[in-house]
């Protein structure tokens, strides 16, 4: 009775809450539910209620083929390197972007490596197609212009551990600088006028003052991106390799081997594993990182 | 991030008055060449499509090509009423998606922000699970084509980025820090109600945020290919701009596929045909881009301090 009283007098309020709500449930709630048929021989023409449950069997089949240890290594190795190297370069980046101060010329740049953030990966893939093309790209271009003979690059799989993080970096380094160089901006003057007086020059005013009051966020960051390590971005790992066939065993990531099984039809059960194995993994990083960060600086914490 | 002081307005240059001149030129040297470096598939692209086709087929993409030619344009201007369609498709889901992504996340904002909701922390809660675990990809299909039955249908386009837990938690840790209580409690003493606190004061209150999330839609509808591309299969009227790019791409990788299986010469031809030019499909490309080039040195700045407000935490 009490409930209901109290229902009563928030209808508005429940009523604002409602979309999202529903939402919610639909999208986020029903298919967390949904997850568990990992655990069955899904047949879509006999949908969730109808198919048979098969315990982990699903899962055995995942972790015997040779695609359980190439995806989780491709997922995690790209995603380190994405994570450490990205944090160096954006602060080095925001560093220098700082230091050369409010010239037009610095502002010009610092909008300029920003801008491939606002790119899809579908525009993304044209882009790295027009340098990578075997026939008319511009790579293939410099390299007979100094008299190599031209590279089929989506048939190249050596060649993709360091495309996939040069486009990641395209992408993603303005977005990250940024970050850090607004971290830099609040950085109380007060420290540097001190160090002035005390000696120091602009390379020991960087290192003794800018680096150790940018270690906080620079961790937090790092942290938190680790949460995300096990997710992969399905635009760039699908979009720009092209799916590329000769290319997987360097370039599919647990979401590309998701989505290939989804379209291919093949055991809907054992890509459902691999998606919740994900998930499951994936939400032990955020709780365990987030764990962390509580520890390191309370203030950053999600929750 | 509680260690920092807001300076930027007495910012005098200490940092960098004795930051040598020939280190100076060395960074801005760098930071250019990155910068424009960065630009270039983007300008290659831009003079791809303006180049003359068959000077493309002997030269390859060159930057500045031997002949211009503005055909794919016309060629997209006279025979492209899909790509027009395409277009406004995609024009009209960012805006719905937009504004409906903002109506439902800023109302649930308010109602979890008001201290007299009893259950604002089951609803946060409610709201935090959602970012920890998700379903997966293949749960969430199966939910939105065959459950709710939305293959096929704009609302696959609309819905599932309409509503994000990260967003919503933005707006609260905002509402809650900006508009003090004591205003709405006020208006609520004086009579207005709930839908009136929420329009007139609140709302207009919150604009720098939620305009920060409106830009934050705006793009991601806009860039969006990845529902499209799992839920629009067979309906081509609502194909938005980016699945249709994506859509060109995969006609070619078929063709230079075909060529190695053996199709017939006749099929092969037919298939060569009916795919645009090189030329065309980078002037397409040009048209998916534009939107973004011609309002992004506007919103640049709105976005940077919004990615403040946005790492705001209370």
């Amino acid at each position: 009775m009490k409930f209901l009283k109290e229902v009563y007098k928030n209808k508005v309020l429940l009523l604002m809450t409602l979309p999202v709500t529903v939402l919610l449930i639909l999208l986020n709630y029903c298919p967390m539910f949904g997850a568990l048929m990992a655990f069955q021989d899904f047949k879509a023409y006999k949908g969730f209620f109808g198919s048979e449950w098969v315990g982990f069997k699903n899962f055995e089949f995942l972790f015997k083929t040779s695609d359980a240890w190439i995806i989780t290594r491709n997922t995690l190795c790209y995603n380190l390197v994405f994570i450490i190297l990205g944090a160096i370069l954006a602060v080095i980046l925001a560093i220098i972007f700082d230091l050369l101060g409010k010239t037009r010329l610095n502002t010009v740049n610092q909008i300029l490596v920003l801008f491939p953030h606002f790119i899809s990966w579908v525009v993304g893939s044209y882009f790295v197609y027009t340098v990578l093309s075997f026939d008319k790209g511009i790579l293939n271009g410099i390299i007979e212009f100094f008299g190599g003979t031209p590279i089929n690059w989506y048939n190249e799989p050596k060649a993709w551990p360091f495309i996939l993080p040069i486009a990641h970096f395209w992408k993603g380094i303005g977005y990250s600088s940024i970050i850090y160089y607004s971290s830099i901006k609040g950085i109380s003057l007060d420290y540097y006028e001190a160090a002035k007086i005390d000696g120091a020059g602009w390379f020991q005013q960087v290192r003794y003052i800018t680096v150790p009051m940018l270690k906080s966020i620079v961790i937090v960051m790092l942290i938190l991106h680790m949460g995300s390590v096990f997710r992969s971005d399905f635009g760039l790992f699908y979009l720009v390799t092209r799916n590329s066939g000769a290319l997987y065993n360097v370039t599919s990531t647990i979401d590309t081997y998701v989505y290939n099984g989804l379209t291919q039809g093949s055991n809907l059960g054992m890509t459902a594993a691999t998606g919740l194995y994900q998930s499951i993994v994936a939400c032990i990083l955020v709780i365990t990182t987030n764990a962390i960060v509580r520890k390191v600086s309370p203030d950053d914490a999600m929750f | 991030m509680k260690l920092f002081k807001k300076n930027e307005f007495v910012e005098k240059d200490i940092k960098r008055e004795d930051l040598p001149k020939s280190i100076k030129a060395i960074m801005t040297t760098i930071t250019t060449l990155l910068s424009f470096s960065m630009l270039i598939p983007l300008l290659l692209t831009i003079s791809v499509s303006f180049t003359d086709n068959e000077t493309l087929m002997l030269e390859g993409y060159k930057l500045i090509p031997s002949k211009w030619s503005t055909s794919a344009y016309e060629y997209l201007f006279k025979a492209g009423s899909q790509i027009w369609q395409a277009y406004g498709i995609s024009i009209f889901v960012t805006i719905v998606g937009t504004v409906a992504g903002l109506f439902v996340m800023t109302t649930f904002a308010y109602a979890i922000t008001r201290n007299s909701f009893p259950w604002k922390k089951q609803y946060v809660m409610f709201v935090y699970i959602t970012m920890l675990f998700s379903g997966g990809m293949i749960p969430i299909y199966m939910m939105v084509s065959n459950v709710l039955g939305l293959r096929d249908n704009i609302l696959a386009l609309i819905l599932p980025l309409c509503v994000n837990g990260t967003y919503i938690l933005i707006l609260r840790t905002y509402m809650r820090t900006s508009v003090p209580p004591t205003v709405v409690e006020a208006a609520k003493i004086d009579g207005a109600g709930d839908w009136r606190c929420f329009w007139q004061i609140v709302l207009p209150m919150c604009k720098p945020v939620v305009a920060t999330i409106a830009l934050f839609l705006a793009v991601a509808y806009w860039n969006d290919w990845y529902q499209a591309f799992l839920y629009i299969v067979k309906n081509d009227d609502i194909v938005p701009i980016q699945l249709l790019l994506k859509r060109i791409e995969n006609e070619i990788q078929y063709l230079s596929n075909a060529a190695n299986t053996g199709l017939t010469g006749v099929e092969l031809q037919r298939l060569n045909e009916n795919l645009p030019e090189e030329s065309v499909k980078m002037a397409l490309v040009v048209m998916v881009v534009t939107p973004i080039l011609v309002t992004y040195p506007f919103f640049q700045k709105f976005f940077i301090s919004g990615i403040t407000i946005g790492s705001v935490k209370e």
